[in-house]
């Protein structure tokens, strides 16, 4: 456990520190989210009606932003070959720094959600759905993220084939996590949606400790 | 009589063979040593030979073409790699955490030493333990980066080039622990030009690495 301790609080620090990722991945969600009234119009029901579609799109694009530094530096500088030698594995390293980058950037976000609820004008029930459905939803965005990540570890500027990678697998998450808000056309379509959202968080974090740990090793080669 | 304090379970290592191909291309072949406890192995030849491959292959991060690597007297429940410890030609070191911050966090994932001053002071770091690491030159970063071997005992020590970027003080102090790991009882695996002070000569093994893949090469 110490081990593994170890691990989750130095990328914390690491990433609340300067040049972390933390602040900018906050300010870069808020601004996103702020930019679409200029971009949609000043109707507020329109805004009201896009708004859990808006704050979502605007998490997935942040959270891309700061994915590439979640094994590049460690790669890099030789961190991640020493840790290799820990008696933790290798997957349980991932587990560890995949909370960490959870914390430190999907956290914050979900935090700052009812500032970008107000300039669209969601009401306080949807905001508590939308904050909800993130805290389910964002996991998978970081595993998915995380295996984009791993795999091109040793491609050097390798920044914007990540995102590439990452965004196709992050549709189904996009989609339930905005239905599991407003439904859609079918009735009580939001809780089976919210179902799937979890289902596809908890089969993320099981597959993506040994597909990204198996594809950092093999940047090692 | 040697002490045996790095090293109690008498881990020896024994390579036969060993050889490495990467895309089609033979880097290096017949790779054989057999390192006892308390001696070092200095793997020479000129660059783009091999070596820094060869060391890879030893602690597991790239296939070996041929041979065979054995670790004797291991716990079979564990994993080799829990008795390696690598410096690599880059150091590891984080800029943004402290020193300390530094080795305390090799410490606790290693489950090495609670208290990290001994191998602070021993790499002349002390005075600026709790500045962050961004500050220290080329040459205190490779210490700091070496330091890591001493917070958590480990008996073999697989060290590429881990004198480049020191001085001649540098040199000696790496000397200096390279001798004092082996002094009791452990094993030191190094691509390195260093002539190790301190040291018995027949403690120290030189292996040459051939020149197969430089005559591919032109």
């Amino acid at each position: 456990m110490k081990p593994f301790l170890a691990v989750l609080t130095r990328d914390m620090k690491l990433a609340t520190r300067i040049g972390g990722d933390s602040l900018t991945v906050l300010l870069f969600y808020i601004m996103t989210g702020a930019i679409m009234p200029f971009a949609i119009g000043p109707d507020k029901d329109q805004l009201a009606q896009l708004g859990p579609a808006i704050i979502w799109i605007s998490a997935l694009l942040s959270l891309l932003l700061a994915l590439d530094r979640l094994f590049r530096l460690d790669h890099e500088d030789g961190s991640l070959l020493a840790m290799r030698q820990a008696s933790l594995p290798l997957e349980m390293i991932v587990v560890a720094k995949i909370c960490a980058h959870w914390v430190t950037t999907a956290l914050p976000l979900i935090v700052a959600t009812p500032i970008l609820a107000i300039l669209l004008n969601l009401e306080i029930d949807q905001t508590l759905r939308v904050i909800f459905t993130l805290l389910v939803g964002t996991p998978a965005l970081i595993c998915f993220g995380a295996i984009g990540a791993a795999v091109t570890v040793s491609i050097k500027r390798g920044g914007l084939i990540a995102p590439i990678l990452i965004l196709p697998l992050s549709i189904p998450t996009l989609i339930f996590g905005v239905s599991a808000v407003s439904g859609g056309a079918i009735a009580n379509a939001q809780d089976a949606a919210l179902l799937f959202l979890a289902g596809f968080t908890l089969l993320s974090l099981v597959f993506t400790p040994f597909a990204a740990a198996l594809a950092l090793k093999m940047a090692a080669e | 009589m040697r002490k045996n304090g790095k090293n109690p379970e008498n881990i020896a290592l024994n390579v036969t063979n060993l050889a490495c191909e990467r895309g089609g291309f033979e880097i290096f072949a017949d790779v054989s040593f057999t390192a006892m406890p308390g001696e070092v192995i200095l793997l020479r030849g000129p660059n783009g030979v091999g070596k820094s491959t060869c060391l890879a292959t030893l602690y597991g991060a790239l296939p070996k073409s041929a041979g065979e690597i054995s670790f004797e007297n291991i716990d079979s429940e564990r994993e080799p790699r829990e008795y390696l410890h690598i410096v690599g030609y880059v150091p590891g070191v984080k800029t943004t955490l402290t020193v300390k911050e530094n080795l305390m966090f090799w410490a606790q994932l290693y489950g090495g030493t609670e208290n990290v001053l001994p191998a602070i002071e021993a790499a002349g770091l002390d005075a600026i333990q709790d500045s962050e690491a961004s500050i220290l030159s080329a040459g205190q970063t490779r210490r700091l980066g070496l330091a890591r071997l001493l917070v958590a005992n480990r008996p073999i020590w697989i060290l590429d080039e881990p004198t480049s970027a020191l001085d001649k003080q540098g040199d000696q102090w790496v000397g200096q622990l390279i001798a004092d790991h082996c002094a009791e009882g452990g094993i030191v695996i190094a691509a390195t030009h260093l002539e190790i002070p301190h040291l018995a000569p027949e403690a120290v093994k030189t292996v040459m690495i051939g020149h197969r893949a430089m005559d591919h090469a032109s």
